[in-house]
């Protein structure tokens, strides 16, 4: 084809719109992420975190079993954060922040709480080392008494040898 | 005029139980078996005096006499009859008085058996029980009268008391009593309180009697031979308790698992850890006269614990430690615990010397030794247990901050030493009292776990690779075989030697060493429950979905649609009693259609909700679905969470199982009581006679 001007204006119409094509694409792709939303999360990605989390108000209550008003609306709370984009650790240091500790199912090792992990291993072991220095006593003082008797033994070993040799033979 | 009576009689039983006391005491001191017998008679009328004070409680509840504080808190005219009689403990003070009933009628049992042998130890058991029948009537009598009545103080307050207090006037009879919390309206919740109260009550018996060794000296093991069958059925009652309460809460309280690590579970684990520990370690001083100081300790710790875990469940301390301060139960329990402990630790300080024993142990890998270890395995779990519960009550009293002590820790903490009980569970049949070596222990063992390893080897190629499932595997497949083993190869001894067959010679072999196949049928009933722990918790998976009418949902291999959802109201007595919510579910597997299935809420009139959960159950596992009642359901659109539970219901058939091991152990043999025989002078001279 010639390029006439009625030619050129086309082309350069076509590449134009390529062009505009092309960025929408390439806009597209780099947008694309923050664009869409993170789709509505579901039951399970909130109760996967709620599960993690203590009811603030009732007794040991998981925040994904409790059926109080409060506990459901904590549990909004958790699917919003979700579709904003929010981590795990983001969403339970919040409820942390906002109600205390008392929302993770392990206290934080700090302060006074430190006793929680350290006092029952050292019970432990403490009675492992007494059960231990008791085992040793005891089997080194019936060694010793088996080592006193043993003079008074010879007679019975004697008679125990001549069992022995009774039953040997009638085997 | 019931009321008055009720309450009247148990006063008079108060001061019933408070002369049995003081008489055995001056009896013993004064050598009087006069008195002693007044105080065991009057030790034996506090039965019947609770069982008509009871009587009148529970007329009074199932005749809805709301005037009545306790009536109105825990009936109501919608509640069928048969309930409204289990209401009886559906609430504190009601509780008290049912304590009391259990607690005489045990006491009484034990005062009826024969004596004579044990004289010097009557006195200071009816001490001991009455004294404890005697703190549970006073609170029901001085803070939590089930028979009080309501009254308005000049602030408009309502006040609960028996006689009206000055300045107040009655409250007008309310029409309708609250009702027992919805909770509590299911079998398994109307048997487990009694279970437990039961194993609780039981474990007091063998505790009267190591005081009663304590103070009167006789400190050889007299005492654990008398009560050896009480152990066990305390044992079995805590037991059925806890398993009850499992059962119940994996029915009603519709979070798909049977155990929390709820502070108030644990509070009736810890007595039944030391109860544990106290079955094995008295075997110890039966048979090799060993750690008498150590038995004395566990039973002081159990009856601690026992009352401890009443007044955990009861005081309201759990919730806040300032409540449990406010509370009128709370001091008077915590002072009581303090009080008897600090006494009974006192005795065994005093009798320490005479307590020592034999101690001889020739080998620490022999039956003794690994006993110990078991001990001290058990002792480990009630320290994380015990810690645990009572941590966030010393963070609140000292930082005022309250913190939470959840399943995570737990499981972490107890998870190895209840492996290491397997692992003993495995050994320890096979080592010997007095020795062992490595040898012989390995010897007799190498087979089972070579095979136990073959197992897991198949699990991991077709089941799981996860290690803690694999390694838990190992464990069950380990104590199961040993003890097969053991029962096979003593019953083909007795065939061989004996001639007899199979049956006859496995009858025998158990019926003549009860205490030995009791414990080892009780120890594989420990493994199947085992491997339905384990599969629930490692393999547990869940999902929730809002369904519309006709949608499905998957999960593993199933599939679930929603058909259909009714709501209408269950009415008795011409009341409503609830108003169900009711869906229907179809559940298939691989497409194939196994069963409909009808998970509910029911909402009470007070509001309260209850969910029970359409349960498909196999030995495969259970498919668990509930309605949740926290969003709002209709029949067009319902939210549903499925579970799927994987080996749950060998729980259960372990459970039942166990019993019977129980029963095997504890069955009574005809024991060989030493006579007095006068020998007949023959004649010298004649015939014989």
């Amino acid at each position: 084809m010639k390029l006439t001007p009625g030619n050129k204006k086309l082309r350069i119409t076509f590449l134009a719109m390529l062009a505009l094509a092309l960025g929408i694409f390439l806009a597209g792709q780099v947008y694309r992420p923050a664009l869409a939303q993170n789709p509505t999360p579901t039951d399970d990605e909130v109760n996967r975190i709620a599960h993690q989390l203590y009811c603030p108000v009732c007794e040991n209550t998981p925040l994904d079993v409790c059926p109080t008003e409060a506990c459901r609306q904590w549990r909004d709370l958790i699917r919003q954060q979700l579709s904003k984009g929010w981590t795990e650790d983001q969403i339970k240091q919040y409820f942390i922040d906002q109600y205390g500790v008392r929302v993770v199912g392990e206290p934080p090792a700090t302060g006074l709480n430190w006793l929680v992990y350290v006092l029952p291993p050292l019970i432990i072991l403490a009675g492992a080392f007494i059960l231990f220095r008791a085992l040793r006593a005891w089997t080194k003082s019936s060694k010793a008494a088996t080592a006193a008797g043993s003079g008074t033994e010879a007679p019975r070993d004697d008679y125990v040898a001549r069992l022995e040799e009774e039953l040997k033979k009638r085997k | 005029m019931l009321a008055e009576i009720g309450y009247g009689i148990l006063v008079v039983t108060f001061f019933v139980a408070l002369y049995s006391v003081g008489a055995a005491i001056y009896g013993d001191r004064k050598k009087s078996a006069a008195m002693v017998e007044s105080a065991r008679r009057a030790m034996l009328l506090t039965w019947p005096l609770i069982t008509l004070s009871a009587a009148c409680l529970i007329y009074l509840l199932v005749t809805n006499h709301f005037e009545v504080s306790f009536v109105y808190e825990v009936t109501s005219r919608s509640m069928p009859t048969y309930l409204k009689i289990t209401a009886w403990w559906g609430g504190q003070a009601g509780s008290l008085v049912f304590w009391s009933w259990l607690m005489s009628a045990f006491a009484s049992l034990v005062t009826l058996r024969k004596w004579d042998r044990d004289r010097e130890f009557l006195p200071w058991v009816i001490v001991v029980t009455s004294i404890t029948t005697a703190f549970f009537i006073g609170l029901a009598v001085f803070y939590e009268n089930p028979f009080a009545f309501m009254w308005f103080d000049k602030t408009g307050q309502v006040i609960k008391a028996m006689f009206q207090p000055l300045g107040s006037i009655p409250v007008p009879l309310p029409a309708d009593g609250n009702g027992l919390n919805p909770l509590l309206r299911h079998p398994g919740m109307i048997i487990h309180p009694p279970m437990l109260y039961l194993g609780f009550v039981s474990f007091v018996i063998p505790y009267a009697f190591a005081m009663a060794a304590l103070i009167t000296g006789r400190t050889d093991d007299r005492w654990i031979r008398i009560t050896r069958r009480w152990t066990l059925v305390a044992w079995l009652f805590l037991s059925a308790g806890l398993v009850l309460g499992s059962r119940w809460a994996y029915d009603v309280l519709g979070w798909g698992g049977f155990w929390g690590w709820d502070p108030v579970e644990i509070a009736a684990l810890m007595p039944w850890l030391t109860g544990t520990a106290f079955l094995h370690s008295v075997m110890i001083q039966e048979k090799r006269g060993m750690l008498k100081h150590w038995n004395m300790i566990l039973i002081i710790l159990t009856y601690a614990l026992v009352i401890f875990g009443t007044f955990l469940t009861r005081s309201g301390v759990l919730s806040s430690v300032h409540a449990f301060a406010q509370s009128a139960i709370g001091p008077s329990f915590f002072a009581f615990i303090g009080v008897t402990f600090i006494t009974s630790i006192a005795l065994v300080i005093y009798r320490w010397p005479e307590l020592r024993g034999e101690t001889e142990m020739k080998s620490m890998l022999s039956r003794e030794a690994l006993f110990l270890l078991n001990n001290l395995l058990f002792m480990s779990v009630l320290v994380v247990c015990f810690w645990g519960v009572i941590f966030p009550l010393i963070s609140e009293l000292v930082t005022g901050q309250k913190v939470t002590v959840g399943p995570p820790f737990y499981l972490r903490a107890t998870g190895p030493l209840f492996a290491g009980l397997m692992f003993l569970m495995g050994i320890a049949p096979l080592s010997a009292w007095g020795r062992s070596t490595f040898m012989t222990l390995g010897r007799a063992l190498w087979k089972s776990a070579l095979a136990s390893l073959v197992i897991t080897a198949v699990l991991f190629f077709t089941y799981t690779r996860n290690a803690i499932a694999l390694t838990g595997f190992f464990l069950i497949a380990f104590v199961l075989l040993v003890t097969l083993v053991e029962f096979m190869r003593a019953t083909s001894a007795r065939m061989n030697t004996q001639g007899e067959n199979f049956l006859v010679a496995l009858w025998t072999l158990v019926g003549r060493n009860r205490r030995r196949y009791g414990g080892y049928v009780i120890h594989v009933s420990m493994m199947l429950m085992a491997i339905g722990i384990l599969g629930i918790n490692v393999f547990q998976i869940d999902t929730q979905k809002s369904l519309s009418q006709g949608e499905t949902l998957a999960i593993g291999d199933y599939t679930l649609r929603f058909n259909d959802l009714k709501q209408f109201p269950n009415m008795v007595n011409g009341q409503e009693e609830r108003y169900v919510n009711r869906a229907e579910i179809s559940l298939y597997e691989n497409g194939k259609l196994l069963t409909v299935l009808y998970p509910r809420y029911d909402v009470y009139p007070d509001g309260q909700p209850m969910t029970i959960p359409g349960l498909y159950s196999t030995l495969k596992g259970d498919v668990y679905v509930i309605l949740v009642n926290w969003e709002s359901s209709s029949a067009s659109l319902a939210p549903f969470k499925v579970f799927i539970n994987p080996l749950i219901n060998w729980l259960w058939i372990g459970s039942i199982l166990f019993i019977f091991g129980i029963l095997i152990a504890a069955w009574p043999e005809r024991e060989v009581e030493p006579v007095a025989v006068h020998s007949r002078r023959v004649h010298q001279t004649g015939s014989a006679d």
